[in-house]
């Protein structure tokens, strides 16, 4: 059964419709993500869940207790906020052991809790230390600390890393993941970075709009976008425009500038039709041929090197083709055997149609 | 700083414009220890006569202790107001809230004298008594808003996720008021205190139409200036006064920088 369960979520702020029929299911110990572009909901849907907004129908249900008129400080929840609302009056302990305050617990084991929550997240023995001397990542540290101490069953993170600079960030994507395995409580956690939801969630409900547009494992959103938006949010990815026709048993796809190509009959999912559509196409699934020796594995056009960008690890190429008037853009890993091309290089490009996507929108 | 006195002229306005602000104070201290019951120079001889006096008359006692009492009480008033006000301002959206905020705000700019006749028309109208009490209530209706002003910025200046932090840590509305708010807003309580407590102490108008047979005391100095020689009498008691006020801000401000430092905060504001 599912731990948390929303049903026909809706939340409108006056005429504004901030959340639109929301429906899903989020698993016990699961990692979710909440991922969009800002504006989208995310937020007021993660604090729909914490209690701090109420939606107007629907139903929302936690552990199966309907959760309507419970607040915040009723909820089995808690949240780690995106300033991490540190109290900056009080001491690191006693920030962490704020939530136990009205429990039973004796004073004793209130300390251990806080100290061994505090060890939890690498801040041992940081206890008596104003909470406002701490940086940024402590500071994190401390309201994760917090929040788990009461032991949730979820524990929302709103925009927990957005704050931290890149190094931190990715040393504290795998952390987080890591206590989130060794605590084995649910995690909601709300982003807009497409590639940290990615790295450390189990599943991603991608939201434009106030609406969810797929819900998926990261694996799943990133091969199998169900539209041209999701597609275009998750990783970078080649919009083609173009037109599928049906060619006996085949499909055809034509596609301007990489050519016409013979298409599996299942490429389509149920229902649709063939007519004009986009299709999507990963940088990786193309690749540029650097000796004649090199055996194309799928259709190669000839094109020109227009731009590249280069990450070292990596090297994205602009690729301008005839009969298209964008360039396509193409990612090659770096080798020694490798040269890296100019602008100008006139190179054969191999793509794979088994790595087309089909997106009805055009 | 340096930059800003380092040209000449300015250094020189700067100069003028101290003296001008604190020349006609220290003439206060000077001549409430000078023996001569004319105010002027040349000096005569030292003494501490003045100061004496000034312990003899309970008239004067009497005023004090009624506008300390009327400060007090219109101190605590106007705060406790004025945190609802700058609370309600700060989280809630309701309708008219500018025009009602403005209105609270207008006896800032509002002649005293007006406000003091007025309120004398409607005390009587109500057959009130003119007393401390009709006092306390002119002084409440003009501190309120410097409250409301200073703890404002203390109550904006409060990042809401603190409180639904606590709310989310099980604490309920009145818990994180008390555990949250009241430490963080402090410093602009202590802050409102004081200047309501200055504002009514110095008050004069209000005072001089409401105060009936309770004079405070800037009505008493006022009565004592009818009598030239009195004056040098006043002139040590206004020494007092200004040696407390000054104390008074140097605590209000020590006070204001400790819980600043306590909370790691960036130090912005105060009056020193």
């Amino acid at each position: 059964m599912a731990l948390i369960s929303l049903q026909g979520i809706n939340k409108y702020y006056g005429d504004y419709h901030a959340l639109r029929d929301i429906n899903l299911e989020i698993a016990e110990g699961e990692f979710f993500s909440l991922l969009g572009p800002s504006g989208c909901g995310k937020t007021t849907l993660l604090r729909s869940i914490a209690g701090f907004e109420m939606p107007e129908n629907g139903v929302l249900a936690i552990d199966g207790q309907d959760m309507a008129g419970v607040g915040p400080n009723r909820r089995p929840t808690n949240m780690v906020f995106q300033s991490y609302a540190i109290f900056p009056h009080l001491t690191v302990a006693q920030n962490v052991g704020f939530g136990l305050r009205k429990s039973p617990m004796p004073r004793a084991d209130k300390t251990r809790a806080v100290e061994e929550a505090l060890e939890m997240v690498g801040l041992g023995g940081y206890g008596p230390r104003a909470a406002h001397a701490l940086s940024g990542g402590q500071r994190q540290r401390v309201a994760l600390a917090r929040a788990l101490i009461l032991k949730p069953k979820v524990l929302l993170l709103d925009e927990p890393l957005s704050a931290l600079d890149k190094k931190l960030r990715e040393q504290m994507q795998t952390e987080l993941r890591r206590l989130q395995r060794q605590v084995g409580i649910t995690f909601i956690l709300v982003t807009h970075d497409q590639e940290e939801a990615l790295i450390m969630s189990d599943r991603i409900a991608v939201m434009f709009e106030g609406a969810i547009a797929q819900v998926d494992t990261p694996e799943g959103l990133y091969l199998r976008p169900n539209s041209r938006k999701v597609g275009e949010f998750i990783g970078m990815m080649n919009l083609l425009p173009g037109a599928l026709r049906q060619d006996g048993a085949h499909l055809l796809a034509d596609i301007p500038g990489l050519g016409a190509v013979a298409l599996p009959r299942d490429f389509l999912p149920d229902g649709a039709a063939p007519g004009p559509m986009t299709f999507g196409l990963r940088p990786e699934s193309m690749s540029v041929l650097f000796t004649s020796s090199e055996l194309p594995t799928g259709k190669f056009v000839d094109g020109v090197v227009e731009d590249r960008a280069y990450y070292g690890d990596m090297t994205y190429y602009e690729i301008a083709l005839q009969g298209r008037q964008a360039p396509v853009t193409c990612s090659m890993k770096n080798m020694i055997s490798r040269p890296v091309l100019s602008r100008g290089d006139a190179i054969r490009l191999a793509w794979e149609p088994g790595a087309l996507i089909p997106f009805a929108e055009t | 700083m340096s930059a800003l006195f380092r040209g000449g002229w300015l250094r020189l306005y700067a100069a003028l414009y101290l003296v001008f602000l604190y020349l006609p104070i220290l003439l206060l201290p000077i001549f409430a220890f000078n023996s001569s019951t004319v105010i002027a120079f040349p000096l005569s001889s030292f003494t501490t006569e003045w100061f004496a006096q000034l312990v003899e008359v309970e008239a004067l006692h009497a005023a004090v202790l009624t506008s300390v009492r009327i400060a007090l009480i219109t101190a605590a008033v106007s705060t406790l107001l004025g945190i609802c006000a700058a609370r309600a301002a700060a989280r809630y959206r309701f309708p008219g809230k500018g025009g009602i905020m403005g209105l609270i705000m207008l006896p800032l700019v509002l002649p005293e004298i007006i406000v003091a006749v007025s309120l004398l028309v409607v005390f009587l109208q109500l057959g009130l008594q003119l007393s401390s009490l009709t006092v306390i209530l002119g002084h409440v209706l003009i501190c309120t808003p410097f409250s409301i002003a200073i703890l404002n910025s203390a109550f904006q200046s409060l990042d809401v996720s603190l409180e639904e932090a606590a709310i989310d840590l099980g604490e309920n509305s009145w818990g994180v008021f008390r555990l949250i708010v009241l430490p963080l807003v402090m410093p602009g309580i202590i802050s409102s205190l004081l200047i309501a407590f200055t504002i009514s102490m110095d008050e004069f108008i209000i005072a001089f139409f409401l105060s009936g047979s309770d004079a405070t005391l800037p009505v008493y100095l006022w009565g004592q200036l009818r009598f030239p020689q009195r004056l040098p009498v006043v002139m040590a008691l206004g020494t007092i006064l200004v040696s407390l006020s000054i104390l008074l801000l140097i605590l209000a401000e020590w006070a204001r920088r400790r819980g600043v430092r306590k909370r790691g905060g960036a130090e912005t504001g105060g009056f020193l």
